[in-house]
């Protein structure tokens, strides 16, 4: 292949009862990303290589891995951004059980989004079932829509990865999901009874290593979770709101 | 060689797979806390030299002198400052990770186990960071007071006072105008100003909340290096006060 060159890998090959990092070498073209050179490696060396893909072009959140030790993308994460002397070391995602090589179990994203209270509109605004909201007021839930559900968050955030606590903590791309509804013009519903006990908010200690590695760039820390933690505190740690909620009835 | 895909990544404090310098991002946090953190209490402590001609240092404002209180005046105000910072959105980050490891960096491993976060105490206290907010609100306007005292330079030791501004003036503005840039880009303070309103077109005022909460939002967006910018000149406006009080250096008298 024309321009290309020699590089180093070492992937994760195995299952959830062991494995081990197997290297290999491939001849990459110029400007390959990871993915391709695990495609690679798939089509001339390992033909058993399990690898999750599906868009190569950072919009479906299928090929989340750990590059180096970080939480990424494979296919929106450049060869060149690494010194072509050293192995690049792709991992499986961490906070989530391994099928196959780089294949995880995310299902349990899943069943935390169904347990999240429902968007529910308030009666509609006009005789012929309609509502009228404004741009300028939907722009902050639509921030959250651009998540592509890759898991990179959840993968990255301490209290699942290294804490493990899948059961006490919905982690970050859900409280992403929680706050498209929550902070949504139309949506009436209460959800910080649910965030508190359910979704585990608490857990956050806000050190922001999901917005870190967010592809989509969501401000997930700032614009979801610390808001979503302020409304917690209206409605559970705050005496003068409670106060004045009573005085006025609300 | 067949090992479970846990072994492989990171188990126990620092252990990772990452290959650049996660280590000097806490480092650094943690050596220049450490400073400021050693310096204010040095400086609360002595009780002299916090005042020179109309200049009177932020930690020590507003000055309250009373016979009963033994310890240096500092002691009666600093719990607000200290408290409104210690419970900031942002320093709990910048401690949880160089402090507390928690984690340390991302994606490396952590010392402890038994991790309960901000769901029990003491963490669970942080949750009153909004009532520091508010006295962290009238600070501003008393430092901005001591800004314009400042202003006003005694004459040849009566008690009438000309208009006059010298370094030390410059020094004190710029530091309220570096506070108010990181208390009104305050997390609770966003929430509280429009944050908290979904649907402003059907709030009571909600075009004023909505303009609000954006001003707050473009502070707010850049919190962490008002955070850092604001430390560093609460602690080098009272060095400044300090050395001119202990004669070190001489202040410039503008106009
Ligand atoms: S900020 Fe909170 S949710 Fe995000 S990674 Fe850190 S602890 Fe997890
Ligand atoms: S919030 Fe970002 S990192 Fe998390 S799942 Fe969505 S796109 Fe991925
Ligand atoms: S393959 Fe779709 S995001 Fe990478
Ligand atoms: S969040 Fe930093 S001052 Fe309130």
């Amino acid at each position: 292949m024309a321009g290309a060159e020699q590089r180093r890998f070492r992937l994760f090959r195995g299952t959830r009862e062991g494995g081990e990092l197997k290297e290999y070498q491939v001849a990459a073209g110029e400007g390959w990303v990871v993915l391709d050179a695990v495609h690679a490696i798939q089509a001339e060396q390992a033909p058993d290589l399990a690898v999750r893909w599906n868009c190569k072009a950072g919009k479906c959140g299928s090929c989340s891995a750990e590059i180096n030790g970080k939480p990424r993308l494979m296919c929106m994460t450049r060869m060149s951004d690494y010194p072509a002397d050293e192995p690049i070391t792709v991992m499986p995602m961490k906070a989530f059980p391994v099928i196959k090589d780089l294949v995880t179990d995310v299902s349990w994203n899943y069943e935390v989004a169904k347990r999240i209270p429902a968007f529910q509109p308030r009666a509609p605004d006009n005789a012929d079932g309609t509502w009228r909201m404004y741009q300028y007021e939907v722009e902050r839930p639509q921030e959250f829509r651009k998540c592509i559900e890759c898991f990179l968050c959840q993968d990255v955030c301490h209290v699942l990865r290294t804490h493990g606590k899948h059961d006490a903590f919905m982690g970050p791309a859900m409280l992403v999901r929680a706050a498209v509804y929550e902070m949504h013009p139309l949506d009436k519903a209460e959800r910080h009874e649910h965030l508190r006990r359910e979704g585990g908010i608490g857990y956050c200690n806000i050190t922001k290593c999901c917005t870190e590695v967010c592809p989509e760039s969501i401000t997930i820390t700032d614009n979801a979770i610390i808001p979503l933690k302020e409304r917690v505190v209206d409605a559970h740690y705050d005496p003068l709101a409670a106060l004045w909620r009573r005085l006025t009835a609300r | 060689m067949t090992t479970s895909v846990r072994d492989l990544q990171e188990r126990g404090f620092g252990a990772t797979l990452r290959r650049d310098a996660w280590w000097i991002a806490p480092a650094l946090t943690a050596l220049v806390l450490g400073s400021f953190a050693v310096y204010a209490t040095w400086a609360a402590w002595t009780g002299t030299n916090y005042e020179w001609g109309p200049y009177l240092s932020p930690f020590y404002s507003p000055l309250i002198k009373t016979s009963w209180w033994p310890l240096s005046p500092a002691f009666l105000i600093l719990v607000f400052p200290l408290g409104f910072r210690t419970t900031c959105y942002y320093y709990r980050k910048a401690y949880y990770r160089a402090f507390f490891l928690d984690p340390v960096a991302c994606a490396v491993g952590e010392p402890r186990h038994g991790y309960k976060g901000e769901t029990r105490f003491p963490f669970i206290l942080q949750n009153v960071h909004r009532f520091f907010m508010y006295a962290a609100v009238i600070f501003i306007f008393i430092l901005a007071y001591d800004v314009f005292l400042a202003t006003r330079w005694p004459v040849s030791g009566g008690p009438e006072r000309h208009f006059g501004i010298g370094v030390g003036t410059l020094v004190m503005a710029l530091n309220v105008i570096l506070l108010a840039s990181y208390t009104f880009g305050c997390h609770s303070l966003r929430h509280l100003i429009g944050g908290s309103v979904d649907c402003f077109s059907c709030a009571r005022g909600g075009r004023a909340r909505f303009r609000l909460w954006r001003g707050v939002t473009v502070l707010n967006q850049h919190h962490m290096l008002w955070a850092w910018c604001s430390l560093f000149s609460v602690a080098l406006t009272d060095l400044y006060i300090r050395l001119c009080a202990m004669g070190v250096i001489h202040d410039v008298r503008l106009f």
